[in-house]
């Protein structure tokens, strides 16, 4: 092999930039799902858990574009048989009242930084 | 062969007519429904009885509403106003002379016309500012860049900017929960109270007039506005720029 010399250390400083995060992280706490104060006086959420864990984000996305363009007030949900005002204050946050016990934990555990409560207010 | 393709058709035949005669067996869904309680109407307008209305009463309304919107009053020119004081001659500047009785320094109530034929919706470059179907403009908070161009646009003066974060000017005690503030760099102005009139309720300034400002419908022949048009004198602001107003003012 020609420029071993060179071509050899370029891969292995290749290999060790792009393991980084696995070594970086050794010895390193795994992540765990935060624990969430669920509220007390509700069995369920107008959507599955797993629905809600994996889209609340889209949902009120097209909840607000719904909501304010398109002339829609309401969700009507299967799972409870009841409709819902498409409203993150009026709806969301009437049951999930504490926003430090269940909306920041998971946020601040996955780092993520909704600026919705920028203008919504908590209750 | 021959008869089983026959059979499918036949049975996508008799799917297909099943499906088309009660399309809900395909799946009732979770999704958006129209509220039943809402006011609807085919173009929204408000009548402004300048011989009721007082100083007390303005100030009662222009009250009702900031209050329900979160309005912050900041001390200098870069206040946010959504309704207010405006005396004749600067709203009617165009219908007046200087020999004008008594009328020319009373302070009028003045807001967003919610025009026909809205400029402010012309140059918004993201679509943040919209007419509705009943013909409110709306703002859409979540999408204004900031950019001021409706601002500049409106010929009259019904937009403010938030030069500030809103929350330094409110009290966090006296905040109504069910409306947003807004925040730092967004435009905001009168919404004819859109989300009112979609829970059944009326307008804010109109509930706390005490029957000095009218809204109704005003493609209906039938409803107050088009009754009182029809029977007094009104006015509307700058009819000559072709925006179109809504607001009337009774003389």
């Amino acid at each position: 092999m020609y420029d071993a010399n060179k071509i050899i250390p370029g891969l292995i400083i290749f290999a060790l930039f792009m393991t980084f995060p696995f070594w970086y992280n050794l010895g390193a706490e795994a992540y765990s799902t935060p624990e969430l104060e669920l509220p007390e006086d509700y069995e369920r959420c107008i959507e599955s858990t797993e629905f809600m864990r994996a889209e609340h984000m889209n949902m009120l996305d097209e909840w607000r574009d719904l909501y304010v363009r398109e002339g829609y007030q309401e969700y009507w949900s299967e799972l409870k048989q009841e409709s819902y005002p498409m409203s993150l204050t009026k709806t969301c946050m009437y049951c999930h009242s504490d926003k430090e016990e269940f909306c920041d934990r998971c946020h601040n555990a996955t780092a993520v930084d909704p600026y919705c409560w920028d203008c919504h207010i908590e209750p | 062969m021959k008869n089983s393709r026959r059979k499918f058709i036949k049975f996508a035949g008799m799917a297909a007519l099943g499906w088309s005669i009660c399309p809900s067996l395909a799946g009732a869904r979770s999704g958006p429904r129209q509220s039943a309680d809402r006011l609807r109407a085919e173009r929204w307008a408000m009548v402004i009885d300048s011989e009721k209305l007082n100083d007390e009463l303005m100030d009662k309304c222009i009250e009702a509403c900031h209050k329900l919107h979160n309005v912050p009053d900041i001390p200098n020119d870069q206040n946010i106003k959504w309704i207010w004081k405006e005396p004749f001659y600067n709203l009617f500047h165009d219908q007046s002379h200087g020999y004008l009785k008594d009328k020319k320094s009373i302070p009028f109530l003045s807001l967003c016309n919610h025009c026909d034929n809205p400029p402010c919706v012309r140059v918004c470059p993201t679509q943040a500012t919209f007419s509705r179907d009943d013909g409110i403009v709306l703002m859409d908070f979540h999408r204004c860049i900031g950019c001021r161009f409706c601002m500049a646009g409106c010929p009259y003066g019904s937009r403010s900017f938030n030069y500030f974060n809103p929350r330094n000017f409110l009290d966090d005690d006296q905040l109504v929960h069910d409306y947003p503030t807004r925040e730092m760099g967004v435009v905001e102005k009168c919404e004819f109270c859109a989300h009112l009139l979609d829970q059944g309720d009326m307008p804010a300034c109109v509930e706390a007039s005490e029957g000095a400002i009218l809204f109704g419908d005003l493609n209906d022949p039938n409803s107050d506005v088009r009754k009182v048009l029809r029977e007094r004198y009104s006015l509307v602001r700058k009819p000559k720029l072709g925006t179109d107003p809504q607001v009337y003012y009774l003389i």
